[in-house]
């Protein structure tokens, strides 16, 4: 019998995967789609606590979908910004996009 | 509540696509493999929405995401890479720092939902209309500032693809 605690653990495993791909990659994409990992799992916990301990349903999943909304404005910006970077740079690499650091 | 072995057989074989997928966006060294098992995650994911009754929020998914968002990251791809694919997904220094701190997050996590009681209801279905009215009543001040923000987005991106202008 699926439960709760099924769907909260596949949403710490992503998290934890979208976790390490952020703070291990090299390519400022790559950190990008970890970020949409993460946003994913939460998403996935929202909706499950909605499904599963219902006092305010609607809200559960009104929430996830401001999320949604919210990654789709972020990712296109971050593309944006990394495109500018490239133009300037010719790397995408967050290791070499050191400006602040001295 | 779902219930029923059909129920467990799609959870079990979605988040095992899913959590695979994942792993394969993690720990693939060429990013266009990476682009690709993005989608593919975040199909999984509608899938899991699927089993959870939240038809809606699937079909949201299934179009933002694995249609709009992961079209994006393939066109960043393909704007910002030169040399040979093979290696373009390369981990940096910090692999097992990073390891570390994920692990113990995880671990955090997966101590917390298995300690907790959680006291599950009846469980509630949510539908299309419900979600639509909330949007137009408690949370209309939110939608309206998601409108705005996309707005700003579409604008941003735009400036930012094309440099604006230069003062000379």
């Amino acid at each position: 019998m699926i439960g709760l605690s099924h769907y909260l653990l596949v949403g710490a495993a992503l998290f934890g995967l979208g976790m390490f791909g952020l703070l291990t990659k090299r390519n400022l994409i790559a950190v990008l789609m970890s970020v949409e990992l993460m946003l994913n799992s939460v998403n996935i916990n929202l909706v499950a606590f909605s499904r599963y301990t219902a006092t305010d349903a609607a809200a559960g999943q009104v929430f996830s979908l401001f999320i949604i909304a919210v990654a789709a404005a972020e990712v296109a910006i971050g593309l944006a910004l990394a495109y500018a970077i490239y133009k300037g740079r010719g790397t995408v690499s967050v290791d070499e996009i050191d400006w602040l650091k001295w | 509540m779902g219930g029923g072995l059909m129920h467990t057989l799609a959870f079990y074989m979605l988040a095992g696509v899913t959590l695979a997928a994942a792993t394969g966006v993690v720990f693939k060294r060429n990013l266009v493999h990476s682009a690709f098992l993005l989608s593919v995650t975040f199909l999984g994911v509608a899938g899991l929405y699927m089993t959870l009754e939240a038809q809606f929020l699937a079909a949201v998914q299934a179009l933002v995401y694995s249609g709009a968002v992961a079209v994006l990251v393939v066109i960043g791809v393909m704007l910002t890479q030169r040399e040979n694919m093979s290696q373009s997904n390369p981990p940096n220094a910090m692999v097992a720092a990073g390891g570390f701190a994920a692990l113990t997050i995880v671990g955090v996590l997966v101590w917390a939902i298995l300690a907790t009681p959680w006291k599950t209801g009846k469980g509630a279905v949510v539908s299309v209309a419900d979600i639509g009215r909330r949007f137009l009543t408690d949370f209309a001040p939110p939608f309206e500032a998601i409108a705005l923000l996309l707005l700003a987005a579409l604008i941003g991106a735009v400036v930012l693809f094309k440099g604006g202008k230069t003062q000379s």
